[in-house]
């Protein structure tokens, strides 16, 4: 378990700012999300992190210390992603076997069969997966993978970056069920970007409203049910969601 | 519900070379209300609108009935269809980002669908798509008329796609999934927008939706499609007493603001509900 620490971090992208300056902590096996519209710079934040873009300035920090320092395989051991897309985020001619054992070659992991079936195992997937393509699993079991090959390197700190919003409700309660129970199995630190407040009410315990770049309010997610935020755009939102919702 | 708009008996819809039918026998009337059609990807939903609007040339579609007012929506020729499709009966597809042609400018392409089917002088159709840009709530609209669809918000798009697609007056509209690409901000106001407008000119909807949420609160009655078939007719307020376990299962998956942080129920798919139609 580790904390996460995010410093001042700006990026520009040109002439438009898409993070002005953003700073927020995340205790050691916590679930923190981050909501916003779109644009608001949610996946930026997580790409800046992960240093996926490395243009920006400001310090991250995973348990004290900063990703810059860390050489990228230290790093990749330290943090993994999960995309939103699991339609675009596996090789279509990577097997399944492939897409596991080549983070395992490069981390100079042994044992590779146990631990890619363990792997699979570990997602909820039978072993015999391993010889499967892409394009003869499901969106749910695509995304299991994607999750397979981010937990196979045993990780600390898990970005997930929208792992349901491209997925049926009755496939998304499967992949929560399943990033909730790592969490506690596996002792992860979770930041994960949504724009789905009832996702977040129900998986995280606080989370980050953004918006242009922006975090205008932390909230605990006591404050959804009530809303309970003070910053007018943080009641918007909040407010959408529960008449979207019609709370029960 | 007085004189349907839209009756279907037995729709089916097979795609050349797929082994099964993407639609199976499905049947429903359509009065002047909403209609919600739900089910997960691949379930058919969207595969019926595209096959009423005969936008389908490729896939086999048969069925006993399926007329839209006096017409015969599977035995009318193009040429009548032409007349029918974006005139009578439209639809309001799902991402403006695709959906509008992204080197022409906003405004011109609604009046171009206004002049499609009504014969009028160009500054008529412009003036005419500019109040109806109006009255989907776009603020300046005449500004708006000459913008491209890349200068436009998602949101600000579909109010265009939906201007578009209400401008002639259609007696049914088609919207398939038209706020999924949009945020929970957005999206309020473009299904208000959509259902003041529907409610006013007394308009026939069918809203295709993977989302129960939306159903529930927008929609007067609800389709449950499973595996291309019906599986279940319900009021909207009554969504929550439904019957067939694949809904129960759907409403039960939904995680809720303030609810229980236990594990999701997960859908457990029942071979028989492949078998059953709807009785």
């Amino acid at each position: 378990m580790k904390p996460v620490d995010i410093q001042d971090m700006s990026i520009k992208f040109g002439a438009l700012t898409v993070l002005p300056e953003v700073s927020f902590h995340v205790e050691a096996g916590e679930c923190f999300g981050l909501v916003g519209e779109s644009g608001s710079g949610k996946s930026t934040i997580l790409r800046c992190a992960s240093l996926l873009l490395d243009q920006w300035r400001g310090t991250v920090k995973i348990g004290g210390v900063s990703v810059r320092d860390m050489n990228p395989a230290e790093r990749c051991r330290t943090l993994q992603m999960v995309f939103q897309d699991p339609y675009g985020s596996l090789h279509p001619r990577h097997s399944v076997r492939t897409v596991l054992s080549e983070p395992l070659k490069i981390h100079k992991f042994s044992d590779h069969t146990n631990r890619m079936e363990q792997a699979l195992i570990d997602v909820g997937l039978p072993v015999s997966f391993l010889d499967r393509y892409p394009h003869q699993l499901s969106g749910g079991q695509r995304q299991r993978v994607a999750i397979a090959r981010a937990l196979i390197v045993e990780p600390d700190v898990l970005f997930l970056d929208e792992p349901t919003s491209a997925l049926d409700v009755s496939v998304q309660a499967e992949i929560i069920n399943l990033l909730v129970r790592l969490r506690t199995e596996k002792n992860f630190t979770y930041i994960m970007v949504s724009h789905d407040l009832a996702v977040i009410d129900h998986m995280c315990d606080r989370f980050a409203v953004m918006k242009t770049g922006k975090i205008v309010e932390i909230l605990p997610r006591e404050a959804i049910v009530g809303n309970q935020a003070t910053h007018p755009y943080a009641r918007e939102l909040i407010a959408a969601s529960l008449t979207y919702e019609n709370a029960l | 519900m007085s004189d349907p708009i839209l009756t279907v008996e037995d729709l089916s819809v097979r795609y050349g070379g797929s082994p099964s039918p993407a639609v199976n026998n499905v049947s429903f009337t359509l009065g002047r209300e909403r209609l919600g059609i739900v089910g997960e990807s691949g379930s058919g939903k969207s595969t019926i609108g595209r096959a009423l609007m005969r936008l389908l040339p490729t896939a086999d579609i048969t069925a006993t009935t399926a007329r839209f007012e006096e017409v015969d929506l599977l035995g009318a020729t193009e040429r009548e269809m032409l007349k029918v499709r974006g005139a009578r009966m439209s639809m309001i597809l799902q991402d403006p980002k695709f959906s509008l042609n992204p080197i022409r400018r906003c405004g011109d392409q609604v009046a171009e669908a206004y002049r499609k089917h009504f014969s009028c002088s160009r500054s008529e159709a412009k003036s005419k798509s500019i109040q109806m840009l109006e009255a989907v709530q776009i603020r300046d609209a005449s500004r708006v008329y000459s913008l491209y669809p890349h200068q436009v918000s998602g949101g600000m798009g579909q109010r265009i796609m939906i201007a578009m697609m209400l401008q002639t007056n259609p007696d049914l509209v088609i919207a398939d999934e038209p706020t999924s690409a949009l945020d929970v901000t957005v999206r309020l106001q473009v299904l208000k927008i959509l259902n003041d407008l529907v409610a006013e000119r007394g308009i026939g909807l069918i809203m295709i939706s993977h989302d129960l949420n939306l159903v529930r609160n927008f929609c007067d009655r609800v389709l449950i499609m499973y595996a291309g078939r019906v599986v279940e007719t319900l009021k909207a307020s009554q969504l929550d007493q439904a019957q067939h376990p694949y809904t129960r299962g759907l409403l039960a998956a939904q995680p809720r603001i303030g609810g229980s942080r236990a594990p999701l129920s997960v859908l457990d798919r029942d071979p028989k509900w492949l078998e059953e139609t709807q009785a």
